[in-house]
């Protein structure tokens, strides 16, 4: 199924304005991710999806070619896991799987064998019987997925599948969740605020910020080519180097960058897994704190960028320089990217 | 029957309840405190009469030392069976909850048995102590559904005592009575308020058990009583009742604000 | 530990604190199987006062749980929906209206039948009828249904659960239906037990209400204390205790219960 969202805007009572018209088309069995930060409008957009908010006037949401704008929620045909996956506490497992083909009348017969299929998709076969508060997060997570596709919605709404779980679980579950998607073969669109999240998981990506969508494509694109500098920030926290630009050299209080003539006029980013160490590099710094993350060491670097900003980067070596120490560094001008004007983004 | 016409629909029984069977008699019994000849002035006669001023005073002095006796003896027996744990304790806390639900009339009953006529007092020193018809009956038997009440919300709100306070203040080395005085108490301090406030207003409005002592004392519901009922001064019985109703209310109404729940009133 | 002079004193307040609440009601059990209660115990036990009592009484005993059980229907059609509506609303419109009906916790008894009497005391159809005794037990009884309720259900996120039945087709009735009330049940049980406990036990207002030809349990207690020797009057306690105790206890632990989940 295609869905199709056309100005959906959303303004409550006291006029906060939750969502500022927006436009989105999501493909057959896509799965679209709505990232950003807590309050940037993601939740409302999925809710307004699923019929459980009422948009503005002048909203229009269809699946396919129906307009279901007007559609009470019970009769939109679609699954939703919710943040606390709110499974019914009065129910089995089985039971809370089976509530949605019940509740359509669904002949009891063919319910049971539907149920079971998914129970077995989701690997719930063994727990079918027990109550839901006797399940793991995880197990809690995959029943709220099984009872949300098994009366085979048009649509899959996700809101924050994984914040529920603790740190650790949440990694691998990542993986899981994504692999379990993609087999039930169902448009879904999911809400995070991950991003890591929602790279390991989606097709697309939709980047929000205050009630706005500020660029929507494949992660690598949003990651390489981002549309300005919340995006860049909020993908691979990209670090703006703000400095003068004089005759296509930015100077930094930590030495000078050639850049090409297309910088003219905008900012350069750079992420901190493209700065290297380097003895001939020609920016200079002091190491200000280092850290040892496992795989390499992250270093923050003063005196590169002007007012008392630092500089991230990673270093991959055994060893790292002493924080007080003097380091130079190299930038390959090839990984910057450049945005325009810097003030009229969200940060 | 879309979301919304359901929650409203959901509401419509109450509502209907409600506006027939409290707001139109509330409203009538406000009007016909007016109906006698003396118009609205009959809420300063009640101020003008001495019998009612009497029985106003008695009725408020009889429900404050009730309630007075009740924290302090409901506190004490809920600090005790809160902190401490020992056989029989369960069965304790149930003779001591358990009268939370006797009807007024019942403990009236009880208090003839303890300081009647043919009371237990009576029978193990004849002809000295016979309480039950007296102030004192009425006292006990006020009492006697206080306690209840004021030990379960005592009790509630000592579970509620952050132990750690307790023995932050140790740590500092303060007494027991320090403890007590310096710790304990104002913690409790928002629900004494309000239990205090319940018990004075349950004494207020106790209409069964006065009935059954049939006591020479007047208090508030048994003037409403006989006036509505003997006097058929009907005009009285309601402005009365409406001055009662207020009263209550409104005292209770300030204790909410101080904690939050009610216990089961009745009596 | 030792134990201090303090705790000692406290203990004694807590044990004279229960006696004064169980002897008296000891008392009235023992006067209610004792032959003659002036000659004590040694006169002998009988049944016979128990006996005479359902001879008078037991119309009372049939009525009052009739009413229990009447009062404990209306309370659940009016209370169990009217409480998920208030928690639905969670606005002041809805403080107030929960405030409104609570004014009968708040009113004594006697000042709301009085309110009652002169309402509808002419109606002769409706107040000889048991449904005007009815209608009072209601008044008193129903803050407590909707707050039992009302207090599990803000307690537990049923918004959510609502929601996610919506999202599978489920309708607003089949939500209440099969989410709401189900998961609300530990505060309609409690709900419910205190309901019937409290109707049971309601003299004030039934006094004013009731009719020669529908005397309630209490008040046929009221009657026989007035009337009935101390043995009759006993026994009839005894057996009000006996139905009003297990229910009390049941009603302590239901209402334990609710506030546990509650939290």
């Amino acid at each position: 199924m295609t869905l199709t969202i056309e100005n959906a805007a959303k303004t409550f009572a006291d006029g906060t304005r939750a969502l500022c018209p927006t436009n989105l088309t999501v493909g057959p069995g896509e799965i679209l991710s709505l990232l950003g930060p807590s309050g940037c409008g993601k939740t409302t957009l999925l809710r307004i999806i699923a019929g459980l908010e009422r948009p503005d006037a002048g909203s229009r949401i269809r699946f396919d070619e129906t307009d279901v704008t007007g559609l009470a929620v019970e009769h939109r045909n679609v699954g939703m896991v919710f943040q606390s996956y709110a499974l019914f506490p009065n129910m089995s497992v089985r039971a809370n799987v089976g509530y949605g083909l019940k509740v359509r009348k669904v002949p009891a017969e063919e319910r049971r064998q539907r149920v079971d299929e998914v129970l077995r998709l989701c690997r719930l076969t063994d727990y079918a019987d027990r109550p839901t508060h006797a399940l793991s997060g995880g197990q809690r997570q995959r029943v709220a997925l099984a009872r949300a596709v098994a009366p085979r919605p048009k649509i899959l709404l996700l809101d924050e599948p994984l914040s529920a779980l603790d740190a650790a679980l949440r990694d691998s579950l990542r993986d899981e969740l994504a692999a379990m998607l993609r087999q039930f073969r169902i448009t879904a669109v999911f809400v995070t605020h991950d991003q890591s999240e929602a790279m390991a998981i989606a097709d697309r990506i939709a980047v929000m910020s205050s009630g706005t969508m500020l660029q929507v494509g494949r992660p690598e694109e949003l990651y390489h080519a981002p549309a300005n500098a919340f995006v860049a920030r909020f993908i691979g926290n990209a670090m703006p180097l703000a400095g003068q630009m004089e005759n296509g050299v930015l100077h930094l209080p930590g030495g000078r960058l050639q850049l090409p003539a297309s910088a003219a006029g905008k900012t350069a980013y750079i992420r901190s897994e493209n700065i290297r160490l380097d003895r001939s590099g020609s920016l200079e710094g002091k190491v200000e704190t280092v850290t040892f993350s496992g795989g390499h060491f992250r270093l923050a670097v003063g005196g590169v960028l002007p007012d008392g900003s630092l500089l991230y980067l990673q270093h991959p070596g055994r060893t790292a320089p002493e924080s007080g120490s003097t380091v130079r560094l190299t930038i390959d001008p090839s990984d910057l990217i450049y945005l325009a004007d810097q003030t009229s983004t969200h940060s | 029957m879309s979301d919304r016409t359901f929650v409203t629909a959901c509401l419509v029984p109450l509502a209907v309840f409600a506006l027939a069977f409290l707001a139109l008699p509330l409203v009538r019994l406000v009007q016909a405190s007016s109906e006698s000849e003396a118009g609205w002035q009959i809420y300063l006669q009640i101020l003008q009469t001495p019998r009612y001023l009497e029985t106003l005073v008695n009725t408020v002095l009889v429900s404050l030392a009730v309630s007075l006796a009740a924290l302090v003896l409901a506190t004490t027996a809920g600090l005790f069976l809160a902190r401490n744990r020992f056989i029989g304790r369960g069965l304790l806390l149930s003779v001591l909850t358990l009268p939370l639900a006797f009807p007024g009339v019942v403990i009236g009953f009880l208090i003839i048995l303890l300081g009647g006529r043919q009371g237990l007092f009576n029978q193990l020193l004849p002809g000295h102590i016979v309480f039950a018809y007296s102030l004192t009956g009425l006292f006990l038997g006020y009492l006697y559904f206080s306690i209840p009440r004021v030990l379960l919300t005592v009790m509630a709100a000592v579970e509620k005592l952050d132990p750690a306070l307790e023995e932050a203040a140790r740590t500092l080395g303060a007494s027991p009575w320090r403890i007590v005085v310096d710790v304990i108490l104002p913690g409790l301090a928002p629900s004494l308020v309000a239990a205090g406030a319940i018990a004075f207003a349950t004494a207020m409005g106790a209409f069964g058990t006065a009935f059954t002592l049939a006591t020479n004392i007047d208090v508030l519901p048994m003037v409403i009583y006989t006036e509505f009922t003997l006097s058929a001064n009907i005009a009285m019985a309601s402005a009365l009742s409406v001055l009662l109703g207020v009263v209550t209310w409104a005292l209770l109404y300030v204790a909410r604000s101080f904690a939050g729940t009610t216990v089961a009133a009745g009596g | 530990m030792k134990r201090s002079l303090a705790w000692w004193l406290q203990g004694a307040v807590t044990l004279v604190i229960a006696a004064f609440l169980l002897v008296p009601a000891v008392q009235s059990i023992l006067a209610g199987v004792t032959v003659n209660y002036f000659r004590g115990l040694s006169s002998g036990l009988t049944l016979k006062w128990i006996e005479r009592v359902w001879e008078l009484y037991s119309a009372s005993i049939f009525l009052s749980l009739w009413l229990a059980i009447a009062c404990l229907a209306v309370t659940l059609v009016i209370g169990v929906p009217a409480a998920y509506a208030l928690a639905r609303n969670p606005g002041r419109l809805s403080r107030m209206l929960e405030e409104f009906i609570s004014l009968p916790l708040a009113i004594p008894g006697l000042a709301l039948a009085l309110a009652l009497l002169q309402l509808y005391g002419t109606l002769s159809g409706f107040r000889t009828s048991w449904t005007f005794i009815l209608v009072g037990h209601v008044l008193y009884t129903l803050p407590f249904m909707v707050r039992s309720v009302l207090a599990v259900l803000m307690a537990m996120d049923f918004r959510s659960l609502e929601e996610s039945a919506a999202t599978l087709g489920a309708s607003a009735f089949t939500r209440f239906r099969t989410v709401i009330v189900p998961n609300a049940m530990p505060g309609i049980l409690a709900g419910a037990l205190t309901v019937v406990t409290l109707s049971i036990g309601e003299f004030n207002l039934t006094w004013m209400l009731h009719t020669p030809y529908l005397k309630t349990l209490p008040v046929g207690l009221a009657d026989s204390y007035a009337s009935m020797r101390l043995e009759v009057a006993s026994a009839y306690t005894l057996v009000f205790f006996a139905m009003i105790v297990p229910l009390l206890m049941a009603m302590q632990w239901a209402s334990a219960r609710a506030q546990r989940i509650a939290q």
